[in-house]
């Protein structure tokens, strides 16, 4: 029997017992599967011990797919090992790079979209995905710098990515917002652009102004409730779209279990509206 | 549009790694133009949070000797010498005991680096391949003659360190979870064992000998050899309550006997 996932919440160690004992109709959670990659020990146990009662998603942050070198044999060989073990329902990446030369910056970076660029990404993913054994979602990022060069539309780029790699995408409706508002662009534009068909996945987070340059910069820090904007940006996209396995991603300033799956309450609520207003 | 020459890619990420970790470093004109923008900020500050960000969780004794602040600078100062090299942070830091060792600032702290290994050593406990427990049963019922040429495998996830200078052990403990750092400390040196038997890493205090005897055990030398080792640093360890107190700690995932391999090399041969 398979369930249908339904909103889920990222998974942190101090919430390892409330996440647990917790009960949803299609509760999920979601972690980095770099925080797994260890011999033995209780972080294993823990996640094997939640896999037991609810769905995981792998949401990777070093595969380095937008880097110009193959991934890291090494890493994917761990990856595919942890997805092995655990059977998530969802593995996922971003369209970014975070490796480079043979160091591991842990951030998501930036890169001109170019022929060049999608060439190489879509060969990455191609060997992450027969490495894997399965397709991946990619995700798009957040923006903060103008950068010259782009010869592709983003999702364009995102769009033939998933044609030439057979990838499905992931959504990240704060990238989105957090990117318009530091670039400019209509944030309502991207999210009704964005191919429907290939969302595997949607993130919801919380942002924060840059504490230099304040509501210029907003940052995706992953740091606070979901934004209203954000909210209303989900809701638009779920009407067109229809209901997708969703995510509350928060990984600073943490708050209590119960704060965190009241929005994961609110966007399980939302994710039946969709349907009831379809029936 | 201009189709990019091969390999602009790679030149874009040589300049901007450059741009991110030395501000001052020479780049490329367009990786320069993209530096001064105010937001290229964003990604210095998350690449340089995430790096200590993680060595602060590893070394969590440290931090709390030292405070926060204090820390957070000498950790700017590691991350650019040895920023990580693969992508799991709860492993980052190996090298930070030997940093503190010859960190300046740190010198009026000669204990610091020990503390550090500590940390350390939970960490590799931490994250260990889990094993089976040796029966501490098993050991007792051996005949003393097999019993000297048994040797005990420490497991994986049993660690042990000697500092002959300073009460690292309890400076460190008192550190870590809730101890107690204001208590008086008799300045003497300590050794420490941790151990993770199930879920959680324990720790204890270790005495010379004990340490003596574990490395010895390490070494793949046999009781009566690890017995010597023991006694040849501290003459009167008590060596029947140093087995059974790590026996039952859990220190051990094997045993095996060496003594019938002078005749019967084929069989219990290991090697």
């Amino acid at each position: 029997m398979t369930t249908v996932l339904t909103a889920g919440l990222g998974l942190k160690p101090q919430h390892y017992d409330a996440a647990l004992a917790s009960r949803a109709d299609g509760l999920w959670f979601e972690v980095h599967p770099e925080n797994y990659m260890v011999a033995g020990g209780p972080r294993l146990a823990w996640l094997e011990a939640i896999r037991t009662r609810h769905a995981i998603s792998l949401h990777g942050v070093a595969l380095s797919l937008a880097a110009d070198a193959e991934p890291d044999p090494a890493h994917l060989t761990r990856l595919a090992g942890l997805v092995r073990r655990i059977e998530p329902a969802l593995v996922s990446e971003h369209l970014a790079w975070s490796a480079w030369r043979g160091a591991y910056y842990p951030d998501l970076l930036p890169f001109p979209r170019t022929g060049e660029a999608l060439a190489r990404i879509a060969d990455n993913v191609s060997r992450a995905q027969d490495a894997l054994g399965r397709r991946i979602a990619i995700e798009n990022p957040a923006h903060y710098l103008r950068l010259d060069g782009h010869a592709w539309d983003e999702i364009d780029f995102l769009y033939e990515l998933a044609r030439r790699t057979g990838c499905g995408l992931l959504l990240d409706v704060n990238n989105v917002y957090v990117g318009a508002r530091n670039l400019g662009y209509a944030a309502e534009a991207y999210i009704d652009a964005f191919p429907g068909c290939l969302v595997m996945e949607i993130h919801l987070a919380g942002h924060t102004p840059d504490p230099n340059l304040g509501e210029a910069l907003l940052v995706d820090s992953h740091d606070a409730p979901v934004a209203p904007e954000v909210w209303a940006l989900y809701e638009r996209v779920i009407r067109r779209i229809g209901a997708r396995p969703t995510l509350i991603e928060r990984d600073d300033n943490l708050p209590e279990f119960a704060e965190l799956f009241a929005e994961r309450e609110r966007a399980a609520a939302m994710l039946r509206a969709p349907l009831a207003a379809a029936a | 549009m201009a189709v990019p020459a091969p390999g602009a890619l790679a030149r874009f990420q040589d300049g901007f790694t450059s741009a991110l970790l030395a501000p001052g470093a020479a780049v490329a004109p367009e990786i320069a133009a993209l530096a001064a923008q105010p937001a290229f900020a964003v990604y210095r500050n998350t690449v340089m949070k995430g790096c200590i960000d993680a060595l602060q969780a590893n070394y969590p004794a440290v931090a709390r000797l030292v405070g926060e602040e204090w820390f957070r600078a000498a950790a700017v100062i590691y991350v650019h010498e040895a920023p990580p090299a693969v992508p799991m942070l709860l492993d980052y830091g190996a090298a930070f005991a030997d940093f503190l060792a010859r960190f300046e600032p740190a010198a009026e702290l000669p204990y610091l680096p020990g503390v550090a290994r500590l940390d350390r050593l939970w960490t590799e406990a931490h994250g260990a391949p889990t094993e089976d427990v040796l029966d501490p049963a098993a050991v007792a019922g051996l005949a003393p003659e097999v019993l000297a040429a048994t040797v005990l495998r420490p497991r994986a996830a049993t660690r042990w360190a000697w500092f002959a200078d300073a009460p690292v052990y309890t400076i460190w403990s008192r550190n870590r979870g809730n101890g107690v750092p204001e208590a008086e400390l008799e300045w003497q040196a300590e050794g420490a064992f941790l151990v993770r038997p199930r879920d959680a890493v324990e720790w204890m205090p270790l005495d010379a000998a004990g340490c003596a005897f574990l490395d010895a055990c390490a070494a793949g030398s046999t009781l009566a050899a690890a017995a010597e080792a023991a006694l040849a640093v501290q003459g009167d360890a008590d060596l029947a309550r140093l087995m059974s107190t790590l026996l039952a700690a859990g220190a051990f995932s094997r045993m095996s006997h060496i003594a019938e391999r002078r005749i019967q090399p084929s069989r219990n041969d290991r090697a």
